[in-house]
């Protein structure tokens, strides 16, 4: 029997750890993926597998007002959330990596605050503070929430590309006549775009899949599609939901293989 | 940036200009601070200003008057008392069953082939990238009474009577694993990624049994790891709200959801912002502790 690694067990002698470890991946993996043969069946008790194949749910999301308007909103929001939070972030990334300012490390602390702060307190927060500043139930309160969610994410990512960047290229731009702006755009920005895709992927896919802090500061005709899921969730179990999960599933998927294609296309150059 | 700080022996070429840089040097990095400033302007309006407002509020009564009525109902109040108690309890257990279930499959991921480790890996990150809601919800369908489980365990025999699977504290305990158990395989399988193979067969070598070998050499060393992973969960437990709130089913009243139905239900600021400034200063010091042990940006930071 060979040994299976330098720990010198046999595959047999560890044959429980083999088990163990494809039962936790599926126990990870399929509880998110069975929602989406069930979203397809035609059955109010969401069988598995349907008995009867039928689009029934998905008519159900698209034929509503309410989940289509939701929908709409959940998309705007994680749409300029994304743009919001990548173009701040990144600036401030740029700026924390090139300036080497005294206070680079309590900047850095309080741009990742909105990651270490609960979000159950940061929602109640910023409801109250919105209550004076009149932007509950507003898309632009929410975008500003979300994009500040996002904030740390987009600055830890880009940093890290920054990191393995050489900045004397952009030195050399400069020293060539272009402006900072411009040696950015052109010669720092196209070597670091993969950081800042998914930096801008993450801050969309944030967004659109928050629900504590939406709960509080998004309703009336601006209430997400998370917030709607979750008040629906507390009644009872519509398999519309299903079917709407099934999309969301899809947006993260389509997120992912968006990074690999990204990063495969990258490997090659660098 | 490249300053002349830096470049002594350049510097020296010509007195003239080194005033010159030096001034254009201050003025480039005040340039430069004003790139993080629209990022801080929103941590400020969303997350500081309002969390100090909090802070505030929760010293002061419905009456506008001065009080530290907020903070020591939490000590007196049998409610409250028992919904600290209910969150610990969840925290300890599905911290625990997250340690039980991540290290065994972290420590395969770490030996196997980095082709293999990187199919694996996916199985950690993709539902990490998954909507929690999404998640909370499939729980909700597989674990209710007639249930993909429960229909199982009837059809193959094991059971006469469905399960109580959910709305309860089993629920709640599985869906919360589910959730967080990525959070506790990433940091471990980094740091187990940099433990020197050569150690364990070095162990091997002076005629350790394999047992041996693992728990003492290469366990002690994946310490750090775990521990990261531990309180990375214990903490993002203890203000968890969506999941109790729907696999809990009201039976199970954690400390977010206490904060919630303050401000919801009784509209009493004060006392949702006690708990949240509490619930915040009982992250902040295990994060603190997290730092003082290994350093926070090290464990956190590039993995």
């Amino acid at each position: 029997m060979t040994p299976a690694s330098d720990t010198q067990i046999s595959h047999l002698g560890r044959l429980w750890l083999y088990v163990l470890g494809v039962l936790v991946m599926l126990f990870l993996v399929l509880p998110s993926f069975i929602v989406v043969p069930m979203s397809f069946s035609d059955s109010a008790y969401l069988e598995f597998p349907p008995r009867v194949w039928s689009l029934r749910w998905y008519e159900s999301f698209v034929g509503s007002v309410e989940w289509r308007d939701a929908t709409v909103v959940s998309l705007k929001a994680a749409v300029s959330t994304m743009v919001l939070a990548t173009a701040l972030g990144t600036a401030a990334a740029y700026g924390l990596h090139v300036s080497r300012f005294r206070l680079t490390a309590a900047i850095q602390a309080l741009l990742g605050m909105p990651l270490i702060v609960p979000v159950i307190l940061i929602a109640i927060g910023v409801f109250y503070v919105y209550a004076r500043l009149g932007l509950n139930n507003t898309i632009a309160g929410l975008i500003l929430a979300h994009s500040t969610l996002a904030i740390p994410f987009v600055v830890v990512t880009v940093a890290a590309g920054l990191k393995t960047y050489d900045m004397n290229q952009e030195m050399v731009a400069r020293s060539l006549g272009a402006t900072r702006l411009r040696a950015f755009l052109s010669i720092t920005l196209p070597q670091i775009r993969f950081s800042v895709v998914v930096a801008a992927l993450f801050a969309f896919i944030t967004s659109l899949d928050e629900v504590i802090v939406a709960l509080f500061i998004s309703g009336g005709e601006n209430a997400t599609l998370t917030r709607r899921m979750f008040n629906a969730l507390r009644d009872q179990i519509d398999p519309t939901i299903a079917a709407i999960s099934t999309c969301l599933i899809g947006v993260s998927i389509l997120a992912l293989v968006l990074i690999q294609a990204f990063g495969r296309q990258r490997t090659p150059r660098a | 940036m490249t300053t002349i700080a830096e470049l002594p022996g350049r510097a020296l070429a010509a007195d003239d200009n080194a005033a010159e840089l030096a001034a254009d040097e201050k003025r480039e990095r005040q340039g430069l601070f004003v790139l993080c400033s629209p990022a801080l302007v929103l941590v400020f309006l969303v997350v500081i200003l309002p969390v100090g407002w909090l802070f505030w509020l929760s010293l002061y009564d419905a009456h506008d008057a001065f009080t530290w009525g907020n903070y020591t109902r939490m000590v007196h109040s049998g409610a409250y008392i028992k919904t600290f108690r209910t969150t610990f309890e969840i925290s300890v257990v599905v911290t625990g069953v997250c340690v039980l279930l991540g290290y065994p499959l972290a420590y395969l991921l770490s030996q196997l082939s980095q082709r293999l480790a990187a199919l694996g890996m996916i199985c950690v990150i993709l539902p990490f990238w998954t909507s929690l809601l999404v998640r909370t919800y499939a729980w909700l369908v597989l674990l209710q009474r007639k249930g993909l489980i429960n229909e199982a365990l009837l059809g193959l025999g094991v059971i006469d009577h469905p399960l109580r699977l959910v709305y309860n504290f089993t629920g709640t305990v599985i869906g919360m694993v589910h959730i967080l158990l990525p959070f506790l395989v990433m940091p471990l399988y980094a740091s187990m990624k940099t433990i020197d193979r050569d150690l364990v067969r070095a162990a091997a070598n002076l005629g350790a049994s394999p047992v041996q070998g693992f728990w003492r050499v290469f366990f002690p060393l994946s310490l750090p790891g775990l521990f990261a992973g531990v309180v990375l969960v214990f903490v993002l437990c203890l203000g968890f709200y969506v999941t109790p709130a729907l696999l809990g089913g009201g039976k199970v009243q954690m400390w977010a959801m206490r904060i919630e139905t303050s401000v919801n239900l009784y509209a009493n600021w004060g006392a949702a912002s006690a708990l949240g400034v509490v619930l915040l200063v009982v992250t902040l010091a295990i994060l603190y502790g997290l730092h003082r042990l290994f350093g926070l940006h090290r464990v956190l930071g590039p993995s």
